[in-house]
């Protein structure tokens, strides 16, 4: 089963050194066991673009297409047995990049 | 005829929990198991008053059940043509020598488990475990049925849908997870005992009752954690002094003021047992042992002057140790009065303001104290204050009375 571990914030500040750090161990664990699936950063939200495709052509809108005060900055995407597991993989990963995480389940195929 | 009604009454009580954990194993989803348990509870109420009461009502009622279920899968395969997996998990592994294995106790860490939030925590264990229906529980809360209906709906399909495990936790997760079905079963014993808000009975036993039940079934399963047990101890010296707590007339009698004649020396005695067993044990007392511990010495007091205060202020120092909540200090300084006098339990009191001005206790506590110090303005008015927050009818009505005599 697959989980989708978002990392919340308020802000797009970088990880610092010794977070990155922390985070790149805990990636190398989350290899190591079988847990790794993906994970990435991402850009802040007011660099996307919304695309709408379901008419006539599509259409291009700037900016979220919800504007919140906490947004996802990074992802994991975590292969675990069930939720329990999941939980403590993702309270590692909270710890490990000093953010707040939410865990989503992946719908099966 | 009342013979059968009085066996399905009693099997409900015994069984309901059991036929549920059961099927939730073997079909591993909770809607079916809870579904196919209320199926075959409705085919005894059908069955047994003509064909009479089976030799083994629980055998029976699982194997009803089991073929309810059966049907049902069938049914749905039918329609979606193909079959219904298993969703949930649970551990083939057989338990470790010494821990009892039963599904009873798995299903009460899924009810309880600390991804669904804890109105669906209580409504989900009252349901599954307690056999409540929903319209029950819905009335115990006061809330709507379609909002409990929906409430248990919606952590069903979340514990198949992220697929929260049914097993028993790890030991190294066990303290923080028994902690965490004890906060339920806790909650519920409180919102029985006194209700929380007006325009319902200021006791409704369904709920006290059915929390000592479940209790009673964890401390079966778990003998050897003392918090259970001292959770069990406490809940029984509480309900003890049921009859005692209310008036004829629907109000409310503090403990000083209680006909102890009245008090039920059944469950006394049980739970000063359970209290000396865990003294016994020489570890450390967790919250609830400590508060078991001073329910003990108030319950052994058979008149209120005879209380050791000193004793109930040690546990309350304990207590502090472990729980910071302001709620806690406000209690201690009800002790602290009677060991130390009024005037230094209501410097205390006032200290607790910023964090308890909305809640009615601190008020009423207030109000008593500058009562007993003689501050009879300052009194009627923080009863006054006490008597415009929410809180249950029979508190409302002692209140009132105490702030008449002030006139």
């Amino acid at each position: 089963m697959q989980y989708l571990v978002s990392v919340v914030n308020d802000n797009t500040d970088f990880a610092t050194g010794s977070e990155q750090a922390a985070i790149d161990l805990f990636n190398d664990q989350l290899i190591a066991d079988g847990n790794w699936v993906f994970a990435a950063g991402l850009a802040a939200p007011e660099s996307s673009t919304v695309v709408d495709n379901r008419r006539e052509g599509p259409v291009f809108t700037d900016g979220p297409f919800v504007e919140t005060k906490e947004f996802i900055v990074g992802f994991w995407i975590m292969e675990a047995p069930d939720l329990d597991a999941a939980l403590k993989l993702a309270a590692e990963g909270s710890k490990a990049c000093n953010r707040k995480v939410e865990v989503r389940p992946v719908l099966q195929p | 005829m009342t013979d059968a009604r009085e066996a399905i009454a009693q099997a409900h009580r015994k069984e309901w929990a059991r036929v549920v954990a059961s099927l939730a194993r073997r079909f591993g989803d909770l809607d079916i198991a809870e579904e196919a348990a209320a199926e075959a509870f409705a085919t005894a109420v059908e069955r047994w008053p003509a064909g009479g009461v089976p030799p083994n009502p629980g055998a029976w009622l699982t194997t009803t059940a089991n073929h309810k279920a059966l049907d049902r899968l069938r049914r749905e395969a039918k329609r979606e043509g193909k079959h219904k997996e298993a969703q949930m998990l649970y551990d083939d592994v057989p338990a470790p020598p010494g821990t009892i294995d039963d599904d009873r106790l798995r299903l009460i860490f899924t009810c309880c488990h600390p991804a669904l939030g804890m109105e669906a925590r209580v409504a989900l264990t009252l349901r599954m475990l307690g056999g409540l229906t929903v319209a029950e529980i819905a009335r115990a809360f006061l809330a709507q049925e379609s909002a409990i209906g929906r409430r248990i709906t919606r952590a069903k399909a979340k514990i198949a849908a992220a697929r929260i495990p049914y097993r028993v936790p790890t030991a190294e997760d066990l303290p923080v997870r028994v902690d965490g079905v004890l906060t339920v079963l806790f909650l519920v014993f409180n919102e029985g005992y006194l209700a929380t808000g007006p325009g319902t009975d200021p006791l409704r036993p369904r709920l006290t009752d059915e929390s000592i039940r479940l209790t009673r079934l964890l401390h079966a399963l778990m003998p050897s954690d003392g918090e259970v047990a001292g959770l069990l101890a406490l809940m029984l010296l509480i309900e003890a002094r049921r009859t005692a707590r209310v008036s004829a007339d629907g109000e409310l009698i503090p403990l000083d003021q209680q006909d102890r004649q009245v008090w039920n020396t059944t469950l006394i005695a049980e739970g000063h047992k359970l209290v000396r067993a865990r003294l016994a044990s020489g570890e450390a007392p967790g919250r609830y042992q400590i508060l078991a511990a001073i329910n003990a010495v108030h319950t052994s007091a058979r008149d209120e002057r005879d209380t050791d205060w000193s004793q109930v202020v040690a546990l309350y120092d304990q207590l502090v140790l472990r729980d910071s909540s302001p709620i806690v200090a406000l209690n201690r300084a009800v002790a602290i009065a009677e060991l130390d006098g009024p005037d230094v339990a209501l410097a205390t009191v006032r200290r607790l303001e910023g964090s308890l001005a909305g809640y009615r206790a601190f008020h009423a506590t207030r109000a008593e104290l500058l009562r007993r110090l003689g501050r009879k303005e300052e009194s009627r008015d923080a009863y006054g204050e006490a008597i415009r927050l929410p809180g249950n009818d029979a508190e409302t009505a002692h209140l009132t009375r105490r702030r008449e005599q002030l006139k």
